[in-house]
């Protein structure tokens, strides 16, 4: 296990990358239906790679326990594991690591929901809020006119509860 | 180095210590405010680029532990179920707050003749009135006057924020349960506003506002009290407030920004460091004379830790919601309020409606309430919750107990090597039954408005941003740290002026009544110079 304290500094191995190319597609598969790519896609995976900063380590580490467990669970690596058992090997490491899971997860979508091609088929425009920001209606005031009627019901300085 | 002393030291530029720089600067003292963090550039913040939500979650994140900038000061807050948030810089945490602004009622001072618990406070509610009014006027403040939640008041009010799609579906479901709701109260200019540009709906409030639109004090006050001659040292971080022979405060030891230790000799010193940054400073000023840590003679400084534990309630809609656009606020419900003898707690609490989620947000809520799975069925889970959620979370009064508190931990250092803050705190049965009555109440109306799922969580972990009552005030000073007006009872030239001196906590967001209260105090301390420290 990495240091949290003493992180090592090292790129992501070859290996390393397809392995969280396919983590990331489990978590966010590409779709027809949507017109989507997965999370591991070549350019989101890039983004995810330099988004992660400091959790690098942590990431590297569940790589790693991930492949420990496909081989002492199948006798082969993760990667070379057919779809269905891959899938239970990280059901089992969700289970036995949930708070990796999650930085997994939330490292995914932080990135996944900002990528032109996956924004445009939500019908999201492609830009930072500001400077233009957005519309929102005014809504229908009259909704408050039931409110209005009601009569003051603040609490007295004389009012005690019992 | 050591300099000439000046006539008022504040310590930290957030929401309190700008209103108080800003109002005593009309007296023409020399008055230093020395702040930890920097000051804020709009233009760099999130909201400006494309990564914003992760921004939002790193040097923006709401908790200084994940933000770990070299302005933030760690806190040990593992035996805490509510974690702190803050921010570090000129506007404290009005730089990421939501702009939720709505006032005290009359009866939360008075807790304890009305309902027998916790104490009342020294002051009123009509001692506060003309600052309540005065802090509005600072700040730019949206909303509308009438509700029958309140007494009538004297606020300035621009435009009530707009309603939207999220308001107008909460509206109907309180409308058929016959519940009271009203627009918010917001810091959030709808008109261009004291040189400040209205809000244009960016709905990234959360991570700092970079139209300016929303009144955080870097953005109100502190222009006016620059221009006024107040000097503001950012980069300074305060290690111990220093006291003379005679017991009187002398001033403080910082570090500047090249970690180099400094002195500053002062007449007055005023505490505005937050409700954890106070008493944490005060613990760690300890002396022959206060060996227990500055002003603490009653053994409470840093104890009554509150925070209005939260709940979060959601509602997934079949019709469109406004998704993040727009300010997060935009009414609220005090339909309970107030002690109902009929229910199994006392005190109450406010809903806030919360608008809607931006994509990152709703994927990791959806994930963690799981409501959105891995794998194939992630897309239309996803679709099924964005843009379709809104709801309100639940604002619920923290009553003062002694064992929930602010200590200094023994190992944790700042960058500094200042002992860090530790926090102890347990949630209250009473808190308990409080947040299950929202979570029931808010799912009721919920399911009134047409919700087809309802997804819970109370309390919510990451919401301690609500920093109460750590050195309160009272007429005993056996029973509280400082007196009506803010100064200490036990060294008569130190003043607190921030969320610590709350004696309880409401069923509101505090920072229009710390910023009231601020300014209420920078009157007494005006209307009094000539016999101060009597
Ligand atoms: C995410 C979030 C959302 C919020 N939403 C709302 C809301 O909708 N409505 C509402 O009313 N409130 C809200 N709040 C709370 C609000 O921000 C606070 O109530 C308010 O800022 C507290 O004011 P203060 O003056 O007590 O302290 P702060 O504003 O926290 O200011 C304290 C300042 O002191 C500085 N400081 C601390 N220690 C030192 C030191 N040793 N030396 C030098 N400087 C120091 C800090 O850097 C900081 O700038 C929110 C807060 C957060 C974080
Ligand atoms: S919604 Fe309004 S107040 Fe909030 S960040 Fe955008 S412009 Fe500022």
């Amino acid at each position: 296990m990495n240091d949290p304290d003493n992180p090592i500094e090292r790129p992501f191995t070859v290996e390393e990358k397809h392995a969280l190319s396919l983590l990331m597609d489990m978590v966010i598969p590409p779709s027809k239906t949507y017109g989507v790519p997965g999370a591991g896609d070549t350019l989101i995976l890039n983004t995810i790679i330099n988004d992660a900063g400091r959790r690098t380590p942590r990431l590297m580490d569940a790589l790693a326990a991930l492949e420990e467990m496909s081989q002492e669970g199948c006798g082969v690596g993760f990667a070379e594991l057919p779809v269905e058992q891959r899938g239970s090997i990280v059901n089992a490491f969700r289970e036995a690591h949930p708070g990796v899971a999650n930085l997994i997860a939330n490292l995914a979508t932080q990135c996944y929901y900002r990528d032109d091609r996956v924004m445009i088929a939500l019908d999201m425009e492609t830009r930072p809020p500001h400077p233009e920001g957005y519309v929102v209606e005014q809504g229908d005031w009259s909704l408050l006119n039931p409110v209005r009627k009601r009569a003051a019901f603040y609490r007295k300085l004389d009012q005690p509860s019992s | 180095m050591s300099e000439e002393p000046v006539d008022v030291l504040i310590i930290g530029a957030g929401a309190s210590g700008a209103a108080m720089s800003w109002s005593l600067a009309d007296t023409r003292m020399h008055i230093v405010c020395l702040e930890q963090g920097g000051l804020m550039n709009p233009l760099t913040y999130p909201s400006t680029s494309r990564d914003w939500e992760t921004r939002a979650q790193g040097e923006f994140a709401i908790n200084p532990n994940q933000r770990n900038l070299p302005t933030d000061y760690p806190i040990n807050e593992d035996e805490s179920p509510i974690k702190i948030a803050n921010f570090n810089g000129v506007g404290g945490g009005t730089v990421l707050y939501a702009g939720h602004y709505p006032r005290f009622h009359p009866s939360d001072f008075k807790v304890k003749s009305l309902d027998g618990i916790a104490e009342d406070w020294p002051i009123s509610y009509d001692d506060l009135a003309p600052f309540y009014g005065e802090n509005d006027r600072m700040t730019g403040v949206a909303g509308l006057a009438g509700d029958p939640a309140y007494p009538q008041d004297n606020a300035h009010r621009l435009p009530p924020l707009p309603l939207g799609k999220s308001g107008q579906i909460l509206a109907k479901g309180y409308n058929k349960l016959g519940w009271h709701w009203w627009p918010s109260d917001t810091a959030i200019i709808t008109e261009d506003y004291d040189g400040r540009a209205k809000c244009i709906n960016l709905g990234a409030c959360g991570s700092g506002c970079a139209q300016g639109a929303k009144g955080s004090a870097d953005v109100t006050y502190w222009p006016h009290a620059l221009r006024a001659g107040v000097e503001l040292r950012t980069h300074c971080r305060v290690r111990e407030v220093t006291i003379g022979k005679d017991g009187m405060a002398t001033g403080a030891v910082y570090y500047d920004g090249n970690g180099d230790e400094q002195v500053i000799k002062s007449h007055i010193v005023v505490m505005a460091s937050n409700g954890v940054g106070t008493p944490r400073l005060l613990l760690n000023s300890k002396s022959p004379q206060f060996p227990d840590g500055l002003a603490n003679s009653s053994g409470l400084v840093g104890k009554n830790l509150m925070f209005h534990p939260y709940a979060s309630i959601q509602g997934v809609f079949n019709e469109l919601t406004d998704g993040f656009a727009g300010p997060h606020k935009a009414i609220r419900s005090q339909q309970f309020y107030e002690t109902d003898p009929s229910r199994d707690f006392v005190r109450g609490y406010t809903m806030e409606i919360q608008r809607g989620m931006p994509p990152v947000r709703t994927a990791h809520t959806g994930m963690r309430l799981g409501r959105i799975p891995w794998g194939d069925d992630h897309h239309s889970a996803f679709r099924r919750l964005y843009n379709h959620v809104t709801g309100m979370v639940a604002v619920c009064e923290d009553l003062p107990e002694e064992h929930n508190r602010v200590t200094l931990d023994p190992h944790l250092k700042d960058g500094n090597g200042i002992p860090a803050p530790k926090i102890n705190y347990t949630l209250s049965d009473n808190s308990r039954k409080m947040l299950d009555h929202g979570v029931a109440r808010a799912t009721e109306i919920l399911e009134a408005a047409g919700a087809t799922d309802v997804m819970s969580e109370a309390p919510i972990s990451w919401g301690g941003w609500h920093l109460m009552g750590t050195a309160r005030m009272g007429l005993d000073p056996a029973k509280s740290v400082v007196n009506e007006w803010g100064r200490s009872h036990d060294v008569k030239n130190l003043f607190i002026i921030d969320g610590s001196v709350f004696v309880t906590s409401a069923g509101v967001n505090p920072t229009s009544t710390i910023q009231a209260l601020a300014l209420y105090i920078a009157d007494q301390m005006k209307s009094r110079l000539t016999n101060l420290f009597d």
